[in-house]
């Protein structure tokens, strides 16, 4: 399936909610066509997903890019069943090419039969910890896959990106980057060492 | 009451439970060229504080509260929030040694249930804030100042440990410590705004250079300190 935008934004005031349920044994895979650019104004993005026994979720957007002047908060709700296996990839650009990076809150809840496996959130734009070397050096975009299912413990690191076994049953592949370019690719080298079934 | 000066033997690095060995990735970030000198420092624990720093205070002040009616099953299900809120095995690591030396040390400080029940309830080791959340409840210790506790200690070691290793003027770090007093003050606020028994808002803020950095230190041959 892929999603297809067919207005600008997300805008001042917009509230676009996303809902997604994968039934038992099935598969689904979600894209989109074009990034999305989070334009001025506050704004809030949500998406839910459930992901029955014995199902795959795949969801690998293009980029979410921080305009100057946006004011975003993405809440993410991932549920997964027991046996249930997911792959989900948000990469976040920290402003146009030139441009400051607009602000944006984002929380991602992943939970594997009701037991939390991932809670994280993101804060960009904000002055206070722009550049800091603890939270995302240089970088002007960044991303992570979240890989859920019976996967390699292993620890892998490269230039930028990390392959990080959770304590539950997933694995999160973390990168920063200059570019969308080098994200996307560090993001991929990183996902395919988590799990060694991707093409 | 007795909690003020509980929080300040806690937040003590002179606290004989091991803290000191930890730099909270300082290290390795002045080993990659991250940190050179005050400025980078400042950036780094201005970045520490709101991420790790927020995730533990409020980490901590919920173990407090649970540290007044402990219970098996409320520590391990408040273990399980701070394990999924730590992404690099490196940390979790150096998180659950810090935080079996911390209850070691404290039982014998402060004889408690809440320390007690804790040990038994994980017996590998808590996470760090969940330890000191306890032992601030054994001390006699409110939430909000074992929030204040954790937010301390995470930017007062990676801040004595940058003075060591770059040779940095330790009254100016200080200054840079004291200029952090309000973000500190404000973590510890946001810390304590969710205090119920569903800890799944508890704030979550990632800090993906620090998990690089952590996992990095790991691999690399010569350290000063463990992580």
């Amino acid at each position: 399936m892929h999603l297809v935008a067919t207005a600008a934004g997300p805008l001042d005031g917009d509230h676009l909610g996303l809902s997604i349920d994968v039934a038992p044994g099935t598969s689904l895979s979600v894209f989109s066509v074009a990034s999305t650019l989070a334009l001025p104004g506050r704004s809030r993005l949500t998406v839910t997903a459930r992901v029955g026994p014995g199902a795959s979720l795949r969801y690998s957007p293009e980029p979410l890019v921080l305009a100057d002047g946006c004011d975003l908060r993405v809440d993410v709700l991932l549920s997964l069943a027991g046996d249930a296996t997911a792959f989900w990839r948000e990469e976040i650009v920290f402003g146009r090419y030139g441009e400051p990076s607009g602000r944006c809150r984002s929380r991602f809840d992943a939970t594997v039969d009701g037991v939390p496996l991932l809670r994280q959130e993101v804060t960009a734009g904000d002055p206070a910890l722009h550049g800091s070397p603890a939270v995302f050096a240089s970088a002007r975009c960044a991303g992570s896959t979240l890989l859920v299912g019976d996967l390699p413990r292993e620890v892998h690191l490269a230039e930028g990106c990390a392959v990080l076994p959770l304590a539950g049953p997933g694995t999160l592949v973390s990168a920063l980057a200059a570019d969308t370019v080098e994200l996307r690719r560090r993001l991929e080298w990183g996902e395919r060492l988590a799990d060694k079934s991707l093409p | 009451m007795h909690g003020d000066m509980a929080m300040l033997l806690l937040a003590d690095s002179r606290l004989p439970a091991g803290g000191h060995a930890h730099s909270g990735g300082a290290e390795e970030a002045v080993r990659v060229g991250a940190i050179t000198g005050p400025e980078d420092l400042a950036r780094f624990l201005r970045g520490r504080l709101a991420t790790a720093g927020v995730v533990t205070a409020a980490l901590a002040a919920a173990a407090c509260e649970v540290g007044a009616r402990p219970a098996p099953e409320r520590w391990q299900r408040l273990d399980a929030e701070a394990d999924c809120r730590i992404s690099a095995p490196a940390q979790r690591e150096a998180s659950r040694t810090q935080g079996r030396l911390l209850v070691r040390t404290t039982r014998r400080i402060w004889p408690s249930e809440a320390l007690d029940s804790l040990a038994l309830a994980v017996p590998d080791g808590a996470h760090h804030p969940v330890a000191l959340g306890a032992a601030a409840a054994a001390a006699g210790c409110e939430p909000r100042q074992a929030a204040l506790a954790a937010a301390y200690t995470s930017v007062t070691a990676p801040a004595t440990a940058a003075v060591r290793l770059l040779g940095l003027d330790p009254v100016l770090v200080h200054r840079l410590l004291a200029d952090l007093a309000p973000a500190l003050n404000d973590a510890a606020h946001e810390a304590c705004v969710i205090q119920a028994d569903d800890w799944s808002d508890l704030p979550a803020h990632a800090a993906p250079a620090l998990d690089l950095l952590a996992e990095q230190h790991l691999r690399t041959e010569v350290r000063l300190f463990v992580s």
